[in-house]
């Protein structure tokens, strides 16, 4: 017999892994992803693999001589994955590799790689792009069905702010085909219901907890819904909210990053609610129709505040003497 | 819904695979070495010293400290040395050891089979022969049970929990003495119900065990106010606090004892040696060692007399695996990995567990990605991630503010961590750092 | 036209106001403090290594601007030099102190004492300590996971990846001590650095009797006292199977190093003998750095 392995307890590990939870999420994409082929055609197909093949070369390179590190390169696909979610299917390729070196270069290496970065670097990539190049960033291909290339929040906002109520627009949006992917908007933002499919099966392999998709579109749905109900044709109603742009494929996955999202379950119903809460502030009343790439980003600065504020709860505090 | 404890825990496969396996007994060793501190406290002194004859049942070692416990000879033979030897850790410890010469035993040790339920001692006779029997917690705490017994003034015991829970995965000990013993630990139960003066007396036991909890419920309807409380599979279902938190639903406060809130927690296999010592004179000198892994051929349960070599249990059980490359002494998740085999079965053993190399060694350690797995699964409440950060960094008063001192080392972080980050090795030494300051400030 | 001319006037009096305020609350809130501190602490090495026994350089700076009396304060990295120095700008007597050096005082290299099991886990000696005796069947000497390293500031402490036994750089060591308080085990002494850096120490702490403490390592002190007994100076204490050189009455003369039979007692930076002796000949090349262990290893 050879020399006995010695450590310390505990001897078993419960075979979860980091690849596993990163893994979890691209599979909950999938469907996603595939309606967004079947909208947008191969073009999807290129922005995704460009934004992904980007975001693994950038990290494996600046691991491998800046950080010499050897972290796992599946966060950089899903990453990737999440960028290119997050643009325009009609956008150059090569601004999509830009956008990938934003979000991996700057974003996430430059905080010292995997698990140190403050902000969500596929939001980064996006929002740089956003601000950068806004043409690019806001002409979205003509849709089957849809009667412009814009996408519904930009639609209903310019048409709110031209003097048109609430019931002028209504008739242009149909929620069943916004749900299925049939409307204007970014690569993963149009298809609702896959979007969601998605984070029940995550729900279900416990990858997130439902705090905090249920914390965003929960917020958003109440402060939408107490504005349409006292102003039923200035502030559109809460289903158009949840159903249009970016709000499902924030909430779900964007929001619930480990790595910029607070630890504990009161933690992240306050980043959620955050969240919410900014994105309609800026999607009513800021310049940009869609605020959730900002919410987020606004949020993930809190979060080591979060971390601080809302620690879990400890055992032995509530003990109740005879 | 089953009762459990209220945050956070872990679901490890069970493999009990020794479950369905009787407990037989060794044969007698050839030599055996009994440690002298084989509980928490002070070390028991040697009362008998080399070429002195001993039998079974002979007490060897003494102690005038109250948190202590007294050591009896497990085997009858000649004293060979009373010296250092090699512990199951490498560390060098006082032992007696022994060199076995046939098996005569006390004669005041009643060996015969009956089982005897009557009993007129008082509580504090039934003290004594706990005291004298050399009890201690067999769950693998081992501490000393008299001491567990003996209310402090001014507090009082409402509720006496038997703790049948064994969630460590592969242990299977406290099962069989559950299932084969089932009437003797009810005694023992009742035995200890009656020295505290408890009102009410729950035994938990996993719901992993059904044929236990019915065997046990059987019985119990002869015993007045033992209840059977199964709980749900969920570990770390068998931690004291856990416990009493899952069955009465008091939480133990930081720093306090399980008597703060009423609660006495006691194993069922302290409950069965509290029987044979209380019943039948026999001290503690032999145990129920369960014997598994993966790569064992015969996983079993056995009667091992106290001092008889890990080697020597492991190669009854039909020998080390070709690629056996750790033994723990204790379950996997908080058992300790032992380094020298010679070192011998001590009364807190509960099982031995043997791992293939393949599983012996841990997954290199990843990046922290902030999952935040480990504070959903502590049982505590804690932060192991900042524990750990802390801990590395030396920043002590932050790992105390952080409440270090509360971690009860169950090893759930380390087990779901995704980057495989040895959590609880760094919060254990963050935890004795903090502990060792308590202890200074106290003293001043 | 109006309106630049109202915002300039506007700025340039919250100017004036804000620099007012800020002037009178600097005047107000003045902390006056001596100014030798901070000169001081410039001419202190500002590594906050802890080795004066302070939380940092500033602190230490403040303690020799404030007591009049210094001999008990010293700065092992700046050195007696450099505490003559800040002691003559003070114009106190200066604390003189022998200068010192880390010494490692454990010979168990891979070959002198076999590893009996492999540990698994978080490296670090206090944690590996605080659950096990070691990978060795020694249970005092050197655990090799590096604590002492870490803890060095001034990179003066490294682990050997032959024998796994830590060596310390003379040069750089500043004796602050780190190390010694890192080491769960206790096994870093500060002696005196020496004439011209030579040193005699037992490079060993085990402290169980000498068959088992031979059993676990070759290059154990077994507590056998031969050195004690030929050493003219009576230098040498034995205490629990231990032999220990009091470095203030030992004179170097190494007739403990040829006696001793494990090869526990190490010279360093000793000249070679004059007799060649044929059992430690192949010893006396005087390795120019503090290199015991691999010293002991070629004996």
């Amino acid at each position: 017999m050879d020399k006995l392995i010695i450590s310390p307890s505990p001897h078993v590990h419960g075979g979860l892994s980091t690849n596993r939870l990163m893994g979890d999420v691209l599979v909950a994409l999938l469907p996603a992803f595939a309606v967004s082929v079947w909208v947008f055609g191969v073009s999807a197909l290129l922005v995704t693999a460009v934004a992904v093949a980007s975001c693994v070369l950038f990290e494996a390179a600046i691991q491998k001589w800046a950080l010499k590190r050897t972290d796992t390169l599946l966060p950089a696909v899903l990453t990737g994955v999440l960028l290119a979610f997050n643009l325009p299917s009609n956008i150059p390729l090569w601004l999509v590799a830009v956008g990938s070196f934003v979000a991996i270069a700057i974003a996430k290496m430059s905080f010292g790689g995997l698990g140190r970065n403050v902000f969500n670097p596929a939001l980064v990539g996006r929002v740089f792009l956003l601000v950068a190049y806004p043409v690019q960033m806001t002409s979205f291909p003509e849709v089957v069905d849809s009667t412009t290339g814009a996408t519904p929040l930009a639609m209903a906002k310019g048409a709110l702010r031209s003097g048109q109520s609430v019931s002028d627009i209504m008739p242009n949006l149909d929620y069943l085909q916004m749900s299925l992917g049939q409307m204007s908007g970014s690569l993963g933002e149009v298809a609702a219901i896959a979007l969601l499919l998605g984070g029940v099966y995550m729900l279900i392999r416990r990858t997130i907890t439902w705090h905090i998709p249920v914390a965003v579109l929960g917020s958003m749905a109440v402060m939408t819904g107490v504005m349409h109900a006292s102003h039923p044709e200035t502030y559109m109603d809460p289903m158009f909210h949840l159903l249009s742009g970016g709000a499902i494929l924030g909430a779900v996955y964007m929001a619930t990053d480990y790595v910029t999202s607070p630890m504990t379950a009161w933690g992240k119903i306050i980043f959620g609610v955050g969240i919410g809460v900014v994105t309609v502030v800026i999607r009513v009343w800021g310049a940009y129709p869609e605020g959730m790439s900002f919410a987020i980003l606004l949020m993930n600065a809190c979060v080591p505040l979060i971390d601080k504020a809302f620690r879990p709860r400890r055992f032995g505090k509530n003990h109740h003497r005879k | 819904m089953l009762k459990t404890f209220p945050l956070g825990g872990v679901h490890p496969s069970e493999c009990k695979l020794s479950r369905q396996s009787a407990i037989r007994y060794m044969p007698v060793p050839e030599v055996v070495t009994i440690p002298l501190a084989q509980h928490i406290g002070a070390p028991a002194l040697p009362i008998v010293k080399k070429g002195d004859r001993v039998v079974v049942g002979q007490l060897i070692g003494r102690s005038e400290t109250f948190v202590s416990s007294l050591i009896h000879s497990s085997v009858s033979g000649v004293v060979t040395t009373v010296d250092m030897f090699e512990g199951p850790q490498g560390r060098r410890q006082m032992g007696v050891t022994i060199k076995v010469e046939g098996d005569e035993w006390s004669p005041e040790i009643d060996r015969s089979p009956e089982v005897v339920r009557e009993c007129t001692l008082s509580p504090s006779e039934i003290l004594k022969k706990i005291t004298e029997a050399g009890i201690v917690g067999m769950g693998g705490a081992t501490f000393p049970t008299h001491v567990k017994l003996s209310i402090p003034p001014g507090k009082t015991a409402e509720y006496l929990i038997i703790n049948g829970v064994e969630c460590e995965p592969y242990l299977t000990a406290d099962h069989r003495v559950m299932l084969e013993r089932g009437e003797e630990v009810l005694i023992g139960v009742e035995l200890l119900a009656r020295c505290l003066g408890v009102r009410r007396t729950y035994i938990g036991v996993e719901n992993n065990k059904p044929d236990a909890i019915e065997h046990l419920r059987k019985l119990a309807s002869k015993f007045d106010n033992i209840r059977v409380v199964p709980l749900k599979v969920q570990y770390p279902q068998g931690g004291e606090k856990q416990l009493i938190a899952a069955i009465t639903g008091r939480e133990v406060p930081s720093g306090a004892l399980p008597v703060d809130v009423g609660c006495v927690v006691q194993n069922v296999g302290t409950a069965l040696a509290v029987y044979e010592a209380v019943q039948k004179n026999k001290p503690l000198i032999d145990r129920v060692v369960t014997v598994t892994g993966q790569g064992m051929v015969s996983p079993a349960n056995f009667m091992v007399r106290i001092g008889t070599s890990m080697r020597e249990v492991v190669e009854f059980a039909g020998g080390m695996p070709a690629d056996g490359a750790k033994v723990v002494c204790g379950g996997p998740m908080m058992g300790r990995a032992v380094s020298n085999l010679e070192a011998p079965i001590t009364k807190g053993a509960s099982g031995l567990l043997i791992f293939d190399r393949k599983d012996a060694l841990r997954k290199p350690e990843g990046s922290c990605i902030k999952c935040g797995k480990c504070v959903e699964v502590c049982p505590m409440g804690l932060e192991p991630y900042l524990l750990n950060v802390l801990s590395r960094k030396h920043r002590w008063e932050e790992c105390e503010a952080a409440a270090a001192a509360d971690c009860i080392e169950c090893g759930s972080c380390s087990y779901i961590c995704p980057a495989n980050i040895a959590l609880l090795d760094y919060i254990r030494w963050g935890k004795s750092e903090v502990m060792k300051a308590i202890r200074a400030r106290n003293k001043r | 036209m109006v309106t630049l001319g109202y915002t300039v006037l506007i700025l340039c009096v919250l100017g004036v106001v804000a620099a007012l305020l800020l002037y009178f609350v600097a005047q107000k809130f003045k902390v006056v403090e001596d100014p030798r501190i901070d000169a001081v602490e410039k001419m202190l090495p500002g590594a906050n290594c802890g080795g004066c026994g302070r939380t940092g350089c500033r602190a230490m700076a403040e303690a020799l601007v404030k007591n009049a009396d210094i001999s008990s304060l010293y700065c092992p990295v700046a050195g007696s030099e450099g505490m003559a120095q800040i002691a003559e700008y003070l114009g106190k007597s200066a604390p003189v102190r022998e200068p010192r050096v880390a010494v490692v005082r454990c010979a168990g290299s891979c070959d002198k004492r076999p590893r009996t099991s492999t540990f698994d886990g978080a490296t670090s000696c206090a944690i590996v300590g605080s659950l096990f005796a070691g990978e060795t069947g020694c249970s005092y000497g050197c655990l090799g996971f590096g604590d002492c390293s870490v803890a060095c500031e001034f990179g003066a402490i490294h682990l050997n990846p032959v024998t796994r036994l830590p060596e310390v750089d003379e040069d750089k060591c500043t004796a602050c001590g780190a190390c010694v308080k890192a080491c769960p085990r206790m096994i870093i002494e500060l002696r005196r650095k020496g004439i011209k850096n030579r040193r005699v120490y037992v490079s060993c702490v085990n402290k169980e009797k000498g068959a088992v403490a031979r059993k676990s390592c070759k290059a154990s002190c077994i507590g056998c006292s031969k050195c004690a007994k030929v050493c003219p100076f009576e230098a040498i204490s034995i205490d629990c199977n231990l032999a220990y050189i009091n470095a203030e009455k030992c004179r170097l003369c190494r007739k403990c190093v040829a006696e001793c039979p494990t090869g526990a007692i190490v010279e360093v930076n000793m000249p070679p003998r004059k007799v060649a002796d044929p059992a430690t000949a192949p010893a006396t090349p005087t390795p120019q750095k503090a290199d015991s262990s691999a010293k002991s290893n070629k004996e």
